[in-house]
Protein backbone atom coordinates (compact mmCIF):
# COMPACT_ATOMS: atom_id res chain seq x y z
CA UNK A 1 0.00 0.00 0.00
CA UNK A 2 2.59 2.38 1.25
CA UNK A 3 4.77 1.17 -1.79
CA UNK A 4 2.21 1.80 -3.96
CA UNK A 5 1.00 5.90 -3.15
CA UNK A 6 2.42 8.33 -4.78
CA UNK A 7 1.19 11.34 -2.69
CA UNK A 8 1.87 10.64 1.33
CA UNK A 9 0.34 13.29 3.72
CA UNK A 10 1.41 12.67 7.32
CA UNK A 11 -0.04 14.08 10.13
CA UNK A 12 -0.68 17.53 9.10
CA UNK A 13 -0.78 19.67 11.98
CA UNK A 14 -2.24 23.96 11.17
CA UNK A 15 -2.79 26.36 13.83
CA UNK A 16 -4.37 30.19 12.26
CA UNK A 17 -3.62 32.28 15.08
CA UNK A 18 -5.17 30.81 17.93
CA UNK A 19 -7.13 28.08 16.25
CA UNK A 20 -6.46 24.45 15.22
CA UNK A 21 -7.74 24.01 12.28
CA UNK A 22 -6.13 20.88 10.97
CA UNK A 23 -5.12 18.25 13.77
CA UNK A 24 -2.98 15.75 12.54
CA UNK A 25 -4.60 14.71 8.78
CA UNK A 26 -3.20 12.04 7.34
CA UNK A 27 -4.08 10.24 3.30
CA UNK A 28 -2.35 8.01 1.10
CA UNK A 29 -3.15 8.64 -2.58
CA UNK A 30 -1.86 5.88 -5.03
CA UNK A 31 -1.80 5.66 -9.24
CA UNK A 32 -5.51 5.85 -10.09
CA UNK A 33 -7.02 7.15 -7.07
CA UNK A 34 -9.49 9.15 -6.48
CA UNK A 35 -10.35 11.06 -2.75
CA UNK A 36 -13.19 13.16 -1.86
CA UNK A 37 -12.61 15.72 0.67
CA UNK A 38 -15.35 16.33 2.47
CA UNK A 39 -16.40 19.05 5.69
CA UNK A 40 -18.22 21.40 6.74
CA UNK A 41 -17.42 25.09 6.09
CA UNK A 42 -14.08 25.88 8.05
CA UNK A 43 -13.13 22.81 8.54
CA UNK A 44 -9.86 23.37 6.86
CA UNK A 45 -10.64 21.94 3.49
CA UNK A 46 -8.96 24.33 0.97
CA UNK A 47 -6.04 24.60 3.58
CA UNK A 48 -5.54 20.98 3.79
CA UNK A 49 -5.33 21.57 -0.03
CA UNK A 50 -2.85 24.30 -0.06
CA UNK A 51 -0.56 22.52 2.03
CA UNK A 52 -0.40 19.52 0.40
CA UNK A 53 0.00 22.06 -2.78
CA UNK A 54 3.34 23.31 -0.82
CA UNK A 55 1.92 26.70 -0.76
CA UNK A 56 1.11 26.63 3.07
CA UNK A 57 4.32 25.27 5.70
CA UNK A 58 2.37 23.00 8.07
CA UNK A 59 3.44 23.35 11.31
CA UNK A 60 4.12 19.98 11.97
CA UNK A 61 3.96 17.15 9.67
CA UNK A 62 5.06 16.63 5.84
CA UNK A 63 3.91 15.87 2.21
CA UNK A 64 6.03 13.63 -0.03
CA UNK A 65 5.26 12.68 -3.41
CA UNK A 66 7.05 9.57 -5.05
CA UNK A 67 8.52 8.93 -1.79
CA UNK A 68 10.27 12.58 -1.39
CA UNK A 69 9.36 15.19 0.67
CA UNK A 70 8.23 18.22 -1.50
CA UNK A 71 10.21 20.81 0.22
CA UNK A 72 12.93 18.79 -0.48
CA UNK A 73 11.88 19.26 -4.64
CA UNK A 74 9.11 21.36 -4.92
CA UNK A 75 10.05 22.04 -9.21
CA UNK A 76 9.38 18.13 -9.82
CA UNK A 77 6.32 17.97 -7.13
CA UNK A 78 4.89 21.03 -8.81
CA UNK A 79 5.85 19.96 -12.75
CA UNK A 80 3.72 16.84 -11.63
CA UNK A 81 0.53 18.56 -10.41
CA UNK A 82 -2.34 20.64 -11.37
CA UNK A 83 -3.87 22.91 -8.80
CA UNK A 84 -7.40 24.62 -9.55
CA UNK A 85 -8.21 27.09 -6.61
CA UNK A 86 -11.71 28.39 -6.02
CA UNK A 87 -10.47 31.08 -8.01
CA UNK A 88 -10.45 30.45 -11.75
CA UNK A 89 -7.63 31.98 -12.10
CA UNK A 90 -7.53 33.78 -15.27
CA UNK A 91 -6.48 37.45 -16.13
CA UNK A 92 -9.19 39.56 -17.04
CA UNK A 93 -7.66 41.59 -19.67
CA UNK A 94 -6.53 38.15 -21.90
CA UNK A 95 -8.33 36.10 -24.09
CA UNK A 96 -9.22 32.37 -22.38
CA UNK A 97 -6.72 30.82 -25.14
CA UNK A 98 -3.91 33.27 -23.92
CA UNK A 99 -4.58 32.77 -20.15
CA UNK A 100 -4.12 29.02 -21.77
CA UNK A 101 -0.84 29.88 -23.42
CA UNK A 102 0.57 31.37 -20.77
CA UNK A 103 -0.67 29.26 -17.65
CA UNK A 104 0.18 25.67 -19.24
CA UNK A 105 3.19 27.11 -21.31
CA UNK A 106 5.16 27.51 -17.70
CA UNK A 107 4.88 23.72 -16.86
CA UNK A 108 5.04 22.28 -20.14
CA UNK A 109 5.86 22.87 -23.79
CA UNK A 110 2.05 23.18 -25.72
CA UNK A 111 0.99 24.14 -29.15
CA UNK A 112 -2.58 26.24 -29.49
CA UNK A 113 -3.72 23.13 -30.99
CA UNK A 114 -3.58 21.23 -27.94
CA UNK A 115 -4.86 24.08 -25.95
CA UNK A 116 -7.82 24.73 -28.06
CA UNK A 117 -8.48 21.09 -27.54
CA UNK A 118 -8.55 21.09 -24.42
CA UNK A 119 -11.14 24.05 -24.55
CA UNK A 120 -12.96 22.19 -26.61
CA UNK A 121 -13.36 19.45 -24.17
CA UNK A 122 -14.37 21.67 -21.62
CA UNK A 123 -17.20 22.92 -23.79
CA UNK A 124 -15.62 26.42 -23.78
CA UNK A 125 -14.06 26.67 -27.35
CA UNK A 126 -15.98 29.44 -28.47
CA UNK A 127 -14.72 31.64 -25.65
CA UNK A 128 -11.02 30.73 -27.08
CA UNK A 129 -10.68 34.49 -28.74
CA UNK A 130 -12.59 36.32 -25.60
CA UNK A 131 -11.37 38.41 -22.79
CA UNK A 132 -11.75 36.24 -19.98
CA UNK A 133 -13.55 39.31 -18.06
CA UNK A 134 -16.87 38.82 -20.24
CA UNK A 135 -17.06 35.61 -19.55
CA UNK A 136 -19.74 34.00 -16.68
CA UNK A 137 -18.57 32.30 -13.74
CA UNK A 138 -19.31 28.80 -15.26
CA UNK A 139 -17.83 29.62 -18.87
CA UNK A 140 -14.72 30.65 -16.21
CA UNK A 141 -14.55 27.60 -14.57
CA UNK A 142 -14.76 25.60 -17.78
CA UNK A 143 -11.42 27.41 -19.02
CA UNK A 144 -9.74 26.63 -15.72
CA UNK A 145 -10.61 22.79 -15.62
CA UNK A 146 -9.64 23.41 -19.72
CA UNK A 147 -6.09 24.65 -18.05
CA UNK A 148 -6.35 21.53 -15.71
CA UNK A 149 -6.78 19.07 -18.47
CA UNK A 150 -4.08 21.06 -21.05
CA UNK A 151 -1.70 20.56 -18.01
CA UNK A 152 -1.46 16.67 -18.33
CA UNK A 153 -0.33 16.80 -14.63
CA UNK A 154 -0.32 13.56 -12.52
CA UNK A 155 -1.90 14.80 -9.84
CA UNK A 156 -5.00 17.00 -9.88
CA UNK A 157 -5.70 19.13 -6.95
CA UNK A 158 -9.17 20.53 -7.35
CA UNK A 159 -11.06 23.04 -4.51
CA UNK A 160 -14.36 22.86 -5.24
CA UNK A 161 -14.24 22.17 -8.99
CA UNK A 162 -18.34 22.25 -8.75
CA UNK A 163 -18.99 25.85 -8.19
CA UNK A 164 -20.55 27.41 -11.02
CA UNK A 165 -21.06 24.98 -13.14
CA UNK A 166 -24.38 23.72 -14.75
CA UNK A 167 -25.74 20.33 -14.66
CA UNK A 168 -23.88 19.04 -18.47
CA UNK A 169 -20.92 20.91 -16.59
CA UNK A 170 -20.86 18.88 -13.73
CA UNK A 171 -21.66 15.88 -15.52
CA UNK A 172 -18.56 16.81 -18.07
CA UNK A 173 -16.71 16.94 -14.72
CA UNK A 174 -17.23 13.96 -13.33
CA UNK A 175 -16.62 12.26 -16.82
CA UNK A 176 -13.13 13.83 -17.16
CA UNK A 177 -12.41 13.02 -13.20
CA UNK A 178 -13.15 9.23 -14.31
CA UNK A 179 -11.12 9.07 -17.44
CA UNK A 180 -7.91 11.07 -15.33
CA UNK A 181 -7.96 8.41 -12.74
CA UNK A 182 -8.98 5.67 -15.48
CA UNK A 183 -5.62 6.59 -16.83
CA UNK A 184 -4.23 6.66 -14.07
CA UNK A 185 -3.51 9.77 -12.72
CA UNK A 186 -4.18 10.30 -9.12
CA UNK A 187 -6.98 13.24 -7.67
CA UNK A 188 -7.51 15.21 -4.28
CA UNK A 189 -11.76 16.92 -5.00
CA UNK A 190 -12.29 19.33 -1.71
CA UNK A 191 -16.31 19.41 -2.49
CA UNK A 192 -18.96 19.68 0.07
CA UNK A 193 -21.84 17.68 -2.36
CA UNK A 194 -21.64 14.10 -2.82
CA UNK A 195 -19.47 13.36 -5.72
CA UNK A 196 -21.61 11.42 -8.33
CA UNK A 197 -19.28 8.62 -9.99
CA UNK A 198 -19.46 5.56 -11.74
CA UNK A 199 -17.42 4.00 -9.17
CA UNK A 200 -17.53 4.16 -4.88
CA UNK A 201 -15.68 7.61 -4.07
CA UNK A 202 -13.23 7.07 -1.14
CA UNK A 203 -13.70 10.10 1.61
CA UNK A 204 -12.29 11.92 3.72
CA UNK A 205 -14.46 14.13 6.26
CA UNK A 206 -12.43 16.06 7.95
CA UNK A 207 -13.77 18.49 11.04
CA UNK A 208 -15.57 15.85 12.59
CA UNK B 1 8.75 18.34 -22.67
CA UNK B 2 9.41 20.63 -19.58
CA UNK B 3 10.23 24.15 -20.43
CA UNK B 4 13.48 25.68 -19.61
CA UNK B 5 13.58 28.67 -17.22
CA UNK B 6 14.83 31.27 -20.00
CA UNK B 7 11.62 30.41 -21.99
CA UNK B 8 9.46 30.95 -18.46
CA UNK B 9 10.81 34.28 -18.37
CA UNK B 10 10.46 35.44 -21.64
CA UNK B 11 6.70 33.94 -21.27
CA UNK B 12 6.07 35.69 -18.11
CA UNK B 13 7.36 38.75 -19.32
CA UNK B 14 5.16 38.75 -22.81
CA UNK B 15 2.40 38.06 -20.78
CA UNK B 16 3.26 40.87 -18.06
CA UNK B 17 3.68 43.37 -21.03
CA UNK B 18 0.42 42.56 -23.14
CA UNK B 19 -1.53 42.83 -20.16
CA UNK B 20 0.04 46.53 -19.51
CA UNK B 21 -0.15 47.55 -23.26
CA UNK B 22 -4.02 45.83 -22.46
CA UNK B 23 -4.10 48.68 -19.68
CA UNK B 24 -2.87 52.09 -21.52
CA UNK B 25 -4.52 54.33 -18.72
CA UNK B 26 -2.99 52.53 -15.89
CA UNK B 27 0.16 52.91 -18.04
CA UNK B 28 -0.30 56.47 -18.67
CA UNK B 29 -0.88 57.56 -14.96
CA UNK B 30 2.64 58.09 -13.45
CA UNK B 31 3.84 59.20 -16.49
CA UNK B 32 1.64 62.20 -16.40
CA UNK B 33 1.94 62.25 -12.85
CA UNK B 34 5.62 63.10 -13.52
CA UNK B 35 4.64 65.59 -16.21
CA UNK B 36 2.49 67.23 -14.00
CA UNK B 37 4.45 67.70 -10.45
CA UNK B 38 7.68 68.81 -12.43
CA UNK B 39 5.48 71.81 -14.16
CA UNK B 40 4.20 72.50 -11.03
CA UNK B 41 7.36 73.74 -10.17
CA UNK B 42 8.24 76.08 -12.58
CA UNK B 43 4.60 77.22 -11.91
CA UNK B 44 5.03 78.01 -8.04
CA UNK B 45 8.40 79.16 -7.61
CA UNK B 46 9.77 81.25 -10.51
CA UNK B 47 10.05 80.53 -14.35
CA UNK B 48 13.49 82.26 -14.23
CA UNK B 49 15.81 79.30 -15.82
CA UNK B 50 18.72 80.26 -13.69
CA UNK B 51 16.93 79.14 -10.90
CA UNK B 52 15.21 76.14 -12.39
CA UNK B 53 18.66 74.76 -13.77
CA UNK B 54 19.48 74.96 -9.59
CA UNK B 55 16.52 73.08 -8.68
CA UNK B 56 16.25 70.77 -11.97
CA UNK B 57 18.16 67.42 -10.90
CA UNK B 58 16.13 67.43 -7.27
CA UNK B 59 12.36 67.92 -9.03
CA UNK B 60 13.08 65.53 -11.48
CA UNK B 61 14.47 63.00 -9.16
CA UNK B 62 11.96 63.06 -6.46
CA UNK B 63 8.88 63.24 -8.98
CA UNK B 64 10.87 60.44 -10.74
CA UNK B 65 10.81 58.57 -7.53
CA UNK B 66 7.34 59.57 -6.92
CA UNK B 67 5.81 58.16 -9.98
CA UNK B 68 7.45 55.15 -10.03
CA UNK B 69 5.98 54.03 -6.66
CA UNK B 70 2.66 55.07 -8.05
CA UNK B 71 2.77 51.99 -10.35
CA UNK B 72 4.85 49.72 -8.24
CA UNK B 73 1.57 48.51 -5.92
CA UNK B 74 0.51 46.98 -9.04
CA UNK B 75 3.30 44.60 -9.39
CA UNK B 76 2.30 41.65 -7.89
CA UNK B 77 -1.35 43.02 -6.78
CA UNK B 78 -2.92 41.78 -9.57
CA UNK B 79 -1.64 38.64 -9.66
CA UNK B 80 -2.13 38.07 -6.51
CA UNK B 81 -6.18 39.06 -6.15
CA UNK B 82 -6.75 37.04 -9.40
CA UNK B 83 -5.32 33.87 -7.91
CA UNK B 84 -2.67 33.78 -10.64
CA UNK B 85 -0.10 34.12 -8.29
CA UNK B 86 -1.02 30.82 -6.95
CA UNK B 87 -0.42 29.16 -10.14
CA UNK B 88 2.57 30.64 -10.64
CA UNK B 89 4.16 30.24 -7.55
CA UNK B 90 3.15 26.57 -8.46
CA UNK B 91 4.70 26.38 -12.13
CA UNK B 92 7.81 24.15 -11.10
CA UNK B 93 9.89 27.49 -12.36
CA UNK B 94 11.87 29.15 -9.88
CA UNK B 95 10.00 31.62 -8.17
CA UNK B 96 12.85 33.92 -8.41
CA UNK B 97 13.71 33.74 -12.05
CA UNK B 98 9.44 34.72 -12.29
CA UNK B 99 9.90 37.94 -10.36
CA UNK B 100 12.96 38.33 -12.52
CA UNK B 101 10.38 38.30 -15.77
CA UNK B 102 7.90 40.45 -13.92
CA UNK B 103 9.48 43.27 -12.45
CA UNK B 104 11.58 43.27 -15.92
CA UNK B 105 8.22 44.36 -17.23
CA UNK B 106 7.31 46.33 -15.19
CA UNK B 107 10.47 48.50 -15.52
CA UNK B 108 10.22 48.75 -19.49
CA UNK B 109 6.63 50.02 -19.25
CA UNK B 110 7.04 52.19 -16.48
CA UNK B 111 10.67 53.26 -15.66
CA UNK B 112 11.99 53.22 -19.82
CA UNK B 113 8.89 55.16 -20.61
CA UNK B 114 10.00 57.75 -18.06
CA UNK B 115 13.55 58.05 -19.10
CA UNK B 116 12.31 58.13 -22.72
CA UNK B 117 9.82 61.50 -21.89
CA UNK B 118 12.64 62.90 -19.30
CA UNK B 119 14.08 65.25 -22.14
CA UNK B 120 10.29 66.44 -21.98
CA UNK B 121 10.33 67.12 -18.59
CA UNK B 122 13.91 68.69 -18.63
CA UNK B 123 13.55 71.44 -21.69
CA UNK B 124 10.94 72.65 -19.17
CA UNK B 125 12.95 72.98 -16.33
CA UNK B 126 15.84 74.83 -18.37
CA UNK B 127 18.21 71.90 -18.24
CA UNK B 128 20.52 72.22 -21.21
CA UNK B 129 20.19 69.31 -24.11
CA UNK B 130 24.45 68.71 -23.15
CA UNK B 131 23.16 67.27 -19.87
CA UNK B 132 20.31 65.08 -21.32
CA UNK B 133 22.67 61.75 -21.80
CA UNK B 134 23.72 61.40 -18.23
CA UNK B 135 20.34 62.31 -17.01
CA UNK B 136 18.48 60.07 -18.95
CA UNK B 137 21.44 57.64 -18.17
CA UNK B 138 20.93 58.01 -14.61
CA UNK B 139 17.41 57.98 -14.17
CA UNK B 140 17.74 54.22 -16.21
CA UNK B 141 19.70 52.97 -13.19
CA UNK B 142 17.86 54.65 -10.95
CA UNK B 143 14.11 53.88 -12.08
CA UNK B 144 15.80 50.04 -12.43
CA UNK B 145 16.96 50.15 -9.01
CA UNK B 146 13.64 51.21 -7.86
CA UNK B 147 12.16 48.60 -9.57
CA UNK B 148 13.76 46.40 -7.67
CA UNK B 149 13.48 47.69 -4.72
CA UNK B 150 9.56 47.92 -5.05
CA UNK B 151 9.54 44.27 -5.76
CA UNK B 152 10.69 43.47 -2.28
CA UNK B 153 8.32 46.10 -1.12
CA UNK B 154 5.00 44.88 -3.47
CA UNK B 155 6.08 41.24 -2.47
CA UNK B 156 5.75 42.29 1.63
CA UNK B 157 2.82 44.56 1.07
CA UNK B 158 0.70 42.61 -1.53
CA UNK B 159 -1.14 40.30 1.09
CA UNK B 160 -2.32 43.45 2.85
CA UNK B 161 -5.71 45.28 1.92
CA UNK B 162 -3.88 48.64 1.75
CA UNK B 163 -0.56 48.19 1.22
CA UNK B 164 0.34 50.74 -1.17
CA UNK B 165 1.27 53.50 1.73
CA UNK B 166 3.48 51.20 3.27
CA UNK B 167 4.97 50.07 0.61
CA UNK B 168 6.25 53.39 -0.07
CA UNK B 169 7.21 53.65 3.45
CA UNK B 170 9.53 50.59 3.11
CA UNK B 171 10.85 51.75 -0.58
CA UNK B 172 11.18 55.89 0.35
CA UNK B 173 13.75 54.98 2.81
CA UNK B 174 15.85 52.60 0.94
CA UNK B 175 15.56 54.99 -2.52
CA UNK B 176 17.67 57.76 -0.92
CA UNK B 177 20.90 56.84 -2.01
CA UNK B 178 19.48 56.50 -5.51
CA UNK B 179 18.11 60.35 -4.72
CA UNK B 180 21.23 61.69 -4.01
CA UNK B 181 24.16 59.97 -6.20
CA UNK B 182 21.16 60.20 -9.57
CA UNK B 183 21.05 64.29 -8.42
CA UNK B 184 23.92 64.27 -7.98
CA UNK B 185 24.93 63.08 -11.23
CA UNK B 186 22.56 65.21 -12.96
CA UNK B 187 23.81 68.38 -11.08
CA UNK B 188 27.11 67.77 -12.45
CA UNK B 189 26.44 66.91 -16.04
CA UNK B 190 24.26 70.41 -15.98
CA UNK B 191 27.68 71.85 -14.63
CA UNK B 192 29.47 70.36 -17.48
CA UNK B 193 31.46 68.48 -14.88
CA UNK B 194 32.29 64.75 -15.01
CA UNK B 195 29.27 62.97 -13.68
CA UNK B 196 31.05 59.20 -13.43
CA UNK B 197 32.07 58.62 -10.02
CA UNK B 198 27.93 59.20 -9.06
CA UNK B 199 27.33 57.23 -12.16
CA UNK B 200 29.03 54.25 -11.02
CA UNK B 201 27.82 54.73 -7.50
CA UNK B 202 23.92 54.25 -9.38
CA UNK B 203 25.27 51.26 -11.72
CA UNK B 204 26.57 49.70 -8.71
CA UNK B 205 23.40 49.88 -6.60
CA UNK B 206 21.77 48.97 -9.57
CA UNK B 207 24.08 45.55 -9.78
CA UNK B 208 23.57 45.26 -6.03
CA UNK B 209 19.85 45.16 -6.31
CA UNK B 210 19.49 43.07 -9.17
CA UNK B 211 21.49 40.18 -7.56
CA UNK B 212 20.06 40.38 -4.27
CA UNK B 213 16.38 41.90 -5.09
CA UNK B 214 14.88 38.69 -6.91
CA UNK B 215 15.66 36.35 -3.97
CA UNK B 216 14.68 38.65 -1.32
CA UNK B 217 10.71 39.71 -2.79
CA UNK B 218 11.01 35.44 -4.24
CA UNK B 219 10.92 34.98 -0.48
CA UNK B 220 8.85 37.63 0.52
CA UNK B 221 5.95 36.33 -1.83
CA UNK B 222 6.36 33.08 -0.34
CA UNK B 223 5.70 34.44 3.32
CA UNK B 224 2.42 36.54 1.85
CA UNK B 225 0.99 33.49 0.25
CA UNK B 226 0.95 31.21 3.30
Amino acid sequence: MISLARLAVDDIHVWRGDRHVLKGVSLRLGPGELLHIAGPNGAGKSTLLRVICGLLRPEQGAVSWAGIAIADNPAAYHAALAYASHEPALKADLTALENLRFAVGLKRRVADAQLQAALFEAGVAACAELPARVLSAGQRRRVALARVLAVQAALWLLDEPYTNLDASGAELLSRLLERHVDGGGSALIVAHQTLVLDRPVRRLELGT
Amino acid sequence: MSVSLWSAMTLVLRRDLALSLRRPDQLAQPLVFFLIVTTLFPLSLSPESSLLRQMAPGVLWVAALLAALLSMDGLFRGDAEDGTLEQLVLSGQALGAIVIAKTLAHWLVSGVALVLISPLVATALAIPVAAFPVMMLSLGLGTLTLSWLGAIGAGLTVGLRRGSVLLSLIVLPLAMPLLIFGANATDRAIGGESAAGALYFLGSLCLLTTTLAPLAAAAALRITLE
